[in-house]
């Protein structure tokens, strides 16, 4: 008894609001028709020329300020920057003026600060080198910084432009890689005997100056940086020469960030270390050997070889990305 | 003329004002890109000049002189170097970023870029 009210009252409502609905629909169409009923033709007519004149002023405006307004607006910008460069270069030169004499020694950048690091710097850090004595030992916290920008870089440029599953379907580059799985690069020779004997002789000339230029950056010009750029072109060369199956040998991804994770590690434990004694006052266990001496100059030599690792599996990691798009 | 004798820092300003315009004034990302390398290449080359002592050696420890009149001055070197290590980082990461933008847009072109961009986003 009581479901069948229920259902009948709920009939009812709905029945309702759909009368509702019907009237207001009814009474929009009611006034729909009296609006055109209350115009004439002529009156629609002009209405609608109207409505056409705007809109062919509004495409003239828009084609306007799309051809003249760029080209105004690309005229103003030039004749900006050359007016931004030309003051840019009259106020430097001026400044210029101003500076002391080119190799002067009465230059104020010559202060004590200088003087310091070139007096007591072969005492205090034991590298003959004073430059690498400065940044592997006095400045080491801003090595290690760049060390890691390095490292950032490296990984963003991975992150860009690394080939996936996906990346045949949106870059040209990759669909070739994609279309010609055996081929090494599309647009480069494979093979080519001049290069490769060239390769077989020049790489380890290379690799070997590399190390000389790392191994002895506490002793002459060089270091951790220009001996790993050496380095790096070095297994670059091979891996022109004899393509990246080769190379994979020995060098692939895992390799980068196992050797590049390992050396930027010692190199932080290392200056945590010398950091923990210098601020203690704890006199430090590593010699500092005798000067001009490979081995001396305490843990310069081992920093040296951090960066130089870091330096070489980056450039050689920036080649491979570019070309290929992995490691 | 003093833009005479300081010629390196003279040469340093013109060879940033060469990049600076380049950068501005071209479209091409890549010609961007080199501009703005001039401009550093500039920079280290004016901070180098900075640290030179007429008639003075490199400062590395020769035969046991430690006078500051034997060397020239250590630090605008080591500034160099963080310098050198920053900008190979930021170029790379800018042709990366040029990179990606072309297999996008088909075009190296900033203004089309743009262009295309703005469509997008409508």
């Amino acid at each position: 008894m009581k479901s069948k009210m229920m259902n009948k009252l709920s009939e009812w409502l709905t029945d309702e609001a759909s009368a509702l609905e019907r009237e207001m629909e009814a009474s929009q169409e009611r006034a729909a028709d009296e609006d055109e009923a209350a115009l004439t033709p002529a009156e629609i007519r002009w209405a609608q020329e109207e409505k056409e004149e705007e809109e062919r002023i509004a495409r003239r405006l828009n084609e306007w300020t799309d051809e003249t307004g760029t080209k105004i607006s690309r005229t103003l910008y030039s004749i900006l920057c050359l007016v931004i460069c030309l003051t840019l270069i009259v106020l430097l030169l001026y400044t210029v003026t101003e500076l002391p004499s080119f190799g002067s020694p009465d230059h104020p950048i010559n202060n004590e600060v200088s003087a310091r690091y070139i007096e007591k710097g072969l005492q205090e850090t034991g590298a003959v080198n004073i430059v690498t004595g400065m940044i592997l030992d006095y400045r080491a916290f801003d090595t290690l910084g760049e060390s890691s920008v390095l490292f950032t870089a490296a990984m963003v440029v991975l992150f860009l432009l690394r080939k996936d599953k996906e990346s045949h379907k949106y870059s040209p580059l990759a669909k070739v890689m994609h279309d010609n799985p055996h081929s090494d690069t599309y647009y480069e020779p494979k093979n080519d005997i001049i290069l490769q004997k060239t390769a077989f002789v020049l790489v380890p000339i290379v690799l070997l100056t590399g190390v000389y230029v790392v191994l002895n950056g506490h002793l002459s010009p060089g270091g951790g940086f220009s001996g790993g750029a050496i380095m790096g072109a070095g297994l670059i060369l091979y891996v022109i020469a004899f393509g990246f199956a080769k190379m994979r040998r020995f060098f692939t991804y895992k390799t980068y960030q196992f050797v590049v994770l390992i050396a930027l590690l010692t190199y932080a434990c290392s200056k945590c270390y010398s950091f923990f004694t210098g601020a203690n006052h704890i006199p430090s266990v590593i010699p500092l050997g005798t000067p001009g001496a490979i081995l001396s100059s305490g843990l310069i030599l081992v920093l040296n070889i951090c960066v130089g690792f870091v330096v070489t599996c980056t450039m050689y990691c920036f080649y491979a990305v570019f070309r290929k798009g992995e490691l | 003329m003093q833009l005479l004798v300081n010629y390196e820092e003279t040469a340093a300003i013109i060879l940033f004002c060469i990049g600076f315009s380049t950068m501005m004034l071209h479209k091409n990302l890549i010609k961007k890109i080199i501009g703005m390398d001039m401009m550093d290449a500039a920079i280290f080359l004016f901070l180098a000049s900075q640290g030179y002592i007429e008639g003075r050696k490199a400062p590395i420890v020769a035969g046991g002189v430690q006078s500051v009149e034997a060397y020239i001055n250590p630090i605008p070197a080591g500034l160099v170097l963080t310098g050198i290590v920053v900008s190979v980082s930021v170029t790379a990461l800018m042709l990366a970023l040029a990179v990606r933008l072309y297999y996008r847009y088909h075009t190296l072109n900033l203004d089309e870029i743009i262009a295309l961009a703005g469509k997008e986003e409508v």
